[in-house]
């Protein structure tokens, strides 16, 4: 099997190694898809569906699609940012986003995902389902409100840290995420120093008492829109 | 009875070898025994097979036949799909809450009884239909509900409820069911005489890759509704490396409107069995799974004496009719109440003891499937087709139909027409000639497909059921001049909206925003900018969602939308007020009139 796997991107050669997903190979080469449920190092899941790109005409998730020779891959299309701006509208309605009070904004990948396709205020009506707030825990809080349902937390806590402190639970609608205890994460094994602590992309997983450590104005998305950092290693 | 609860895990537990990809019979025996699977039940049984106790519980919380509640020791599940309500589902509804004084979705204070709505149970030619327990109970009427109620309060055995038993095998001493299999027209493929184990025998004597061949031969392709060939899903499966392959039979008939395999189970088991077992020789599989809906449970006990007599018979197990070295045994597992295992991946993932979560492809099952084996799912009909093609030959199969569609196809017809029930037909018949058959000539929409297929106008009747016109799992839901689509397609909203899995965005969120808009809509609160509000919606849910099921949950209203536009035109109205017709000014202002105890003169205006 060759070594390398030469295929296109919106006309743009890219190559990649065998196995390797499209949104993998994307970035190494400094192409940025855009991304919600997908963390470097954890398995793919493929859930959000921001990262859908079409491949040969046909939409796949570019988190899971592995590279194939020849490929033609499109991505920032007119049309795909539209599917995609549209998904991003649908999980700010799903939940109770209030970024002006939420400790993870500037470094929120919802967000900043909203500032980089420009939606100021999404166009579909905000559903305003109660969600649980469970603040047990010592060191971490988590805030339903804000879950985006991406997974990072079960599939952190899983492969990374062996507990299994989060799964799903419910369908549709009210899927949720539960913690392993009758109710509370307080009464799980979670520790602070837990890959599952950090890996939630928004609001709905938090330490406690470190939330204003950096200031607003100089976090993460505060000055260049997300993606940026993979874009500026483009050649 | 808590007592011993540690005792029972523990046996149940060793009954099914402390394996955790038997998780969804574990709790399905837990769930039978103590009407719920506890927070200490699922304690329990997370220590016993040693994983997690969230685990457990999101599995229990994905499936409807599951609680983690204590649920009565009866359970009313009453249809409430859109042909069971036009056969008037919701008066039989109201005749069980009041006679039970309960509403949906509680329990009588005794702690007797349940009742709660069920999507499509597969009986929509004996509407309305509903289950007690694992009892179906059919073409039930409000004096019915009433005196199920009084005879359960009486002696709480659902099983004498039925005292009187369907036709075939509906009335074999295991099935003992009032269900009819209302088999309307007999074909040249499905409904014909069978010699059992011939097939197998004319099977054994080839070659597996011969065997491929005459299925490709017969150009077979799927009848669950996505038609892949099936001799090529084949050949995949048996090119994929490792040592153990797998056979899973898709009898989770879910899609709305059907119930054609629900028959096939009870009149023919021994061909879909033989299929299987062809199927396992031919890609090298020793292994098979029939995946049972939860809503058949009341046909598992016959079709496991059916399956112990082929074990007697040497039609399964070792040395299968004398050929060396050919093993294959297979074993019923049970859904428990969620359309999406009907989508294959999400079928793998019950069948492993998960929650029924479609996989991400690739790779396809055909690679990596069942515990990471090269799997093949094929539907019930699918393999009574294979059965017919290695009796007769491929060339007598692929006489019948037209060039990219061979065979027979069975439909299930149900909704405003005379003749209800399973009819087999030719393929390349035309939609208006199976209205003919049915006497449903009067028809002014059929749904083909059920909730997930489309809807299809009058002037489009002249179309053909095969996979380059109407492709169908064969649903065929028939709504006469009274009906209205709209309100049909909204119910379909409402189903996806339930059965949605919830893993991807588009499907879990989108569906709920498409339904909202329209009810809207059908409020007579619509404007013209909705319209293309939910093409644009609908189109999002149908490319960016990661299964079939989200890919095809908006064709309720993209199909209408496209063969109905006029009857939304005249719903929808543009104000000239300047406000959203949506909003109601005299409604939002009717709690602060409330306490300032005056009529606002703006609002009544």
């Amino acid at each position: 099997m060759s070594s390398t796997i030469e295929f296109t991107i919106n006309g743009k050669d890219i190559t990649g190694r065998p196995g390797q997903t499209v949104l993998e190979a994307a970035q190494d080469a400094g192409v940025y898809i855009p991304r919600l449920c997908y963390m470097r190092g954890l398995a793919a899941f493929g859930a959000c569906r921001v990262c859908t790109v079409l491949v040969n005409g046909r939409p796949q998730a570019a988190c899971t699609q592995t590279v194939a020779p020849g490929m033609v891959v499109e991505n920032n299309t007119e049309k795909m940012t539209a599917f995609r701006r549209n998904l991003i509208d649908m999980l700010f309605v799903e939940g109770n986003h209030f970024c002006m009070f939420c400790e993870k904004s500037g470094n929120c990948e919802l967000q900043a995902l909203a500032y980089r396709f420009g939606i100021a205020a999404p166009k579909y009506p905000y559903m305003f389902q109660p969600r649980e707030v469970d603040m047990s825990h010592g060191d971490v809080f988590i805030d339903r409100n804000r879950c985006v349902l991406c997974g990072r937390c079960v599939r952190a806590s899983r492969d990374v840290d062996g507990k299994h402190v989060f799964d799903f639970v419910g369908r549709g609608l009210h899927k949720r995420i539960a913690v392993n205890a009758e109710a509370l994460l307080g009464d799980t094994e979670l520790a602070v120093t837990d890959k599952a602590a950090e890996a939630c992309p928004v609001g709905a997983i938090v330490k406690k008492r470190v939330g204003y450590a950096v200031p607003v104005g100089q976090r993460l998305y505060d000055h260049k829109p997300i993606g940026s950092e993979i874009e500026s290693t483009a050649l | 009875m808590s007592d011993n609860l540690p005792a029972v895990v523990h046996e149940i537990c060793q009954a099914h070898g402390g394996d955790r990809t038997r998780l969804m019979d574990i709790v399905r025996a837990m769930q039978q025994k103590f009407g719920c699977v506890s927070g200490p039940a699922m304690e329990l049984l997370a220590k016993e097979l040693s994983i997690h106790r969230v685990e457990i519980e999101s599995l229990v919380s994905f499936y409807s036949f599951l609680s983690t509640r204590p649920k009565g020791q009866v359970v009313i599940r009453l249809c409430n799909d859109v042909i069971d309500q036009m056969a008037g589902a919701d008066e039989v509804a109201r005749a069980f809450e009041e006679e039970l004084g309960i509403k949906f979705g509680q329990t009588t204070p005794d702690g007797k009884i349940s009742l709660e709505y069920t999507a499509c149970i597969g009986m929509c030619d004996q509407v309305p239909a509903a289950l007690v327990n694992d009892v179906v109970v059919t073409e039930l009427s409000t004096d019915a509900a009433r005196r199920i109620v009084r005879e359960l309060r009486k002696h709480g055995d659902p099983t004498r409820l039925v005292t009187r038993h369907g036709d075939g095998c509906n009335g074999h001493e295991l099935v003992r069911a009032m269900v009819m299999n209302n088999i309307r027209q007999r074909g040249s493929i499905i409904f014909t005489p069978t010699n059992r184990g011939e097939a197998i025998r004319k099977a054994l004597a080839i070659t597996p890759a011969e065997v491929i061949r005459a299925v490709k031969t017969a150009r077979l392709r799927g009848r669950g509704g996505a038609g892949f060939p099936t001799g090529m899903k084949w050949e995949f499966t048996r090119a994929a490396g490792g040592e153990q392959r797998c056979v899973l039979c898709n009898a989770d008939e879910g899609e709305p409107g059907t119930f054609k395999d629900r028959v096939l189970l009870t009149e023919m088991p021994d061909r879909v069995f033989a299929g299987m077992t062809i199927a396992g020789y031919a890609i090298g599989a020793d292994e098979g799974i029939l995946y049972l809906r939860g809503e058949y449970a009341y046909l598992r006990a016959y079709l496991e004496q059916i399956l112990a007599k082929r074990r007697q018979d040497n039609l399964l197990g070792n040395n299968i009719l004398g050929k060396r070295a050919f093993k294959f045994d297979l074993r019923i597992q049970m859904g428990a109440g969620a359309y999406i295992c009907g989508e294959e991946t999400a079928l793998i993932s019950s069948c492993e003891g998960l929650r029924g979560d479609p996989k991400n492809r690739p790779p396809f099952p055909a690679q990596k499937g069942y515990l990471g084996r090269p799997t093949v799912v094929n539907n019930v009909e699918t393999l009574c087709c294979v059965t017919k093609i290695l009796e007769e030959g491929p060339a007598t199969f692929a006489e019948f139909g037209s060039q990219g569609s061979t065979g027979t196809k069975l439909l299930s017809i149900s909704g405003d027409c005379r003749s209800r029930g399973v009819f087999e037909v030719p393929f390349g018949i035309k939609l208006s000639e199976v209205l003919k058959l049915a006497g449903g000539e009067d028809a002014i929409a059929v749904q083909v497909g059920g909730a997930s297929g489309q809807m299809v106008a009058r002037e489009e009747f002249n179309r053909t059921i095969c996979y380059d016109d109407l492709a169908t799992g064969g649903s065929l839901m028939v709504f006469g001049p009274e009906r209205n689509v709209l309100e049909v397609a909204d119910k379909f909203m409402a189903f996806f909206v339930e059965e949605s899995c919830g893993y991807c965005t588009p499907c879990r969120v989108g569906n709920v925003l498409l339904k909202d808009r329209l009810e809207r809509i059908t409020a007579g609160c619509g404007e013209p900018a909705d319209l293309e509000y939910l093409q644009e919606l609908g189109t999002t849910v149908k490319t960016m969602s990661r299964c079939g099921l989200g890919q095809t949950s908006a064709n309720p209203i993209l199909t209408t939308l496209k063969n109905f536009r006029a009857t939304y035109n005249a719903l929808v109205k543009k104000r000239g007020d300047g406000r959203q017709p949506a909003f109601d000014l005299a409604a939002a202002v009717a709690e602060a009139e409330t306490i300032i105890g005056r009529k606002s003169t703006h609002a009544h205006a």
